[in-house]
């Protein structure tokens, strides 16, 4: 009996050892940023094997009968608020920063530009995958357009919504808005693309109206809804917390290919 | 009784004790073996701990190219939480068309602060303890990183030296169905070979050993890196198609971590069962003690 007792009291003992040896390696700065340095052999592999890659297209057979919208689904935000009452009539596609020439849109001339249809497969980072249809307007040739300066190096989309949530590590803060932003082999991959219209229909507001980023070689969360500004930039360390992105800031990976 | 102090300085304790008469002891782990693999244990308990920890973020697995909250059909497994009619919560795991209570260790366990928590795999059994996606995916893709690297340095390394071919793939005359029978039932009967019928791996031990390193660790990576969307565009579509799908993908990436941990259990128990002071030296000094030879 004692040696049973004093038996499962070690066994306790080490399991509990066990635990806060990990949660003091889990919580451990230096032990996650050198466990971080994984996510340029990442970047870096794949930028290497597939550059120019396309995502797998799909058919109109293999689409998800509901199509999860996630995140944000019903912005509260005031301004956002008034444009979905106006049917965005009033609404402006902003596409600034390091440009020669800044071009703003209205939601007709986004719908009149050339577009491009596709059938992808859209992982979230939680596990769950859909396949939906979208169509809109390169990315690219409209970067082009508006003649991106040499010294840009990434393309920022900034969003009409706040998620809230967390906010704060290491003193800085965040607002809670919605951005992320994408490296220049995204911007003008051809399946990179500002969608306005899903499976044939004007987007709804639950998956981004009125436009919102397919990035397809990429996760969920890098799928910006609610666009409302494109801005190149050669910098975005002084944006929010830093990490280019609202869950790139609350501790997910900048490039989102894994 | 012999004292410490009786002891050559020159000697060791503990070789002095154990020290087996010539013929017994060989050389059985090169270093590079043994060195991938301790590292090989390293990244795959921080993988499995940390892969619970992210498959908590979406405890449910389906079959096909996709599968979310709606894909009712395409859902063969999931675990969660519910209340029994009196309000009592409970945890529920499903497989297919079971469906069992596993409350106190899936969907509803208790955590590390003793109080009950609604989740799919308890706190102490993913890294880190508390439900973190973000954390667990950096340490998941630094080892899986680690993993790849020094699974192809053991490849590599046993394909030249012929570690593989040589002491690990099964014998074609081990394969006779008496021979396994035979093995399966000293295994039963716990008496394990020893003397120089221990000097090279019997035929469970290939075929488990071979099963790991040449089906199970590589769907392993393969199935890891059909659902990057990134790798798949890389690779033209052949992942995740090769599983039929990411979402089957992701299905076969947990039954083959069920068989890794199957593995593991049986692999600890026999080396606990077979002897484990001689089988733990021989994975850290590389010599194997073969023992005396078991009278029939």
């Amino acid at each position: 009996m004692t040696v049973l007792t004093r038996r499962s009291l070690i066994g306790v003992g080490a399991g509990g050892l066990l635990l806060s040896s990990c949660d003091k390696l889990s919580n451990s700065v230096g032990a996650n940023d050198f466990v971080a340095k994984a996510q340029s052999a990442t970047y870096g592999w794949q930028r290497l094997v597939g550059r120019q890659a396309l995502a797998q297209e799909f058919t109109a057979a293999d689409i998800s009968p509901v199509f999860k919208p996630n995140g944000s689904t019903n912005p509260k935000d005031d301004d956002y608020r008034r444009h979905v009452d106006e049917g965005f009539a009033n609404w402006k596609l902003k596409i600034d920063g390091l440009v020669r020439k800044p071009i703003s849109l209205s939601l007709a001339d986004l719908r009149a530009l050339p577009a491009r249809t596709q059938i992808t497969r859209h992982d979230c980072v939680e596990g769950w995958s859909a396949i939906g249809q979208w169509t809109g307007p390169q990315l690219g040739p409209l970067l082009k357009a508006a003649g991106l300066l040499p010294t840009a190096k990434y393309i920022v989309f900034h969003c009409a919504d706040n998620y809230g949530g967390e906010i704060s590590k290491g003193g800085a803060q965040s607002t809670g808005r919605y951005y992320e932003s994408i490296d220049l082999i995204d911007a003008f991959h051809p399946q990179t693309i500002i969608a306005h219209t899903m499976r044939g229909q004007p987007l709804d507001v639950a998956h981004g109206a009125p436009c919102r980023m397919r990035i397809e070689r990429q996760l969920g969360y890098k799928q910006a809804k609610y666009v409302m500004r494109i801005e190149a930039v050669d910098s975005f360390a002084k944006m929010e917390l830093g990490k280019g992105g609202y869950w790139e800031d609350r501790g997910y990976e900048w490039y989102a290919g894994i | 009784m012999a004292s410490v102090a009786d002891t050559p300085p020159s000697q060791p304790l503990a070789d002095t004790v154990v020290a087996p008469p010539p013929g017994r002891v060989y050389y059985r782990h090169r270093v590079v073996t043994r060195i991938c693999h301790w590292i090989n244990v390293l990244c795959i308990g921080f993988l499995i701990a940390s892969g619970l920890n992210i498959f908590n973020a979406h405890p449910a697995l389906y079959w096909g190219q996709y599968g979310a909250n709606n894909d009712d059909a395409r859902r063969w497994f999931e675990i969660g939480a519910s209340s029994k009619a009196d309000g009592t919560p409970i945890g529920m795991t499903r497989v297919g068309p079971v469906t069992v209570n596993t409350t106190g260790i899936l969907g509803l366990a208790k955590g590390t602060d003793g109080q009950q928590l609604a989740q799919g795999f308890p706190e102490w059994a993913t890294f880190p303890t508390n439900r973190d996606l973000a954390t667990a995916r950096r340490w998941h893709f630094f080892f899986a990183w680690l993993f790849i690297l020094n699974g192809l340095t053991y490849l590599i390394y046993g394909l030249v030296t012929r570690h593989l071919q040589d002491d690990v793939w099964p014998r074609l005359k081990q394969l006779a169905p008496a021979n396994i029978w035979h093995d399966i039932v000293e295994h039963a009967k716990l008496k394990f070979p020893r003397g120089e019928n221990d000097k090279e791996y019997h035929i469970l031990q290939r075929l488990a050993y071979a099963g790991t390193v040449f089906v199970i660790l590589p769907l392993m990576v393969l199935t890891g890196l059909s659902m990057s969307p990134g790798f798949d565009a890389a690779a033209h579509g052949f992942l995740p198609q090769l599983f039929g799908g990411r979402s089957s993908a992701r299905s076969i990436h947990f039954i083959v971590m069920d068989l890794t941990i199957a593995f593991i259990i049986v692999h600890v128990a026999m080396v606990v069962l077979s002897g484990p002071i001689h089988q733990l030296r021989s994975m850290i000094t590389g010599w194997y003690d073969t023992g005396k030879e078991r009278r029939p």
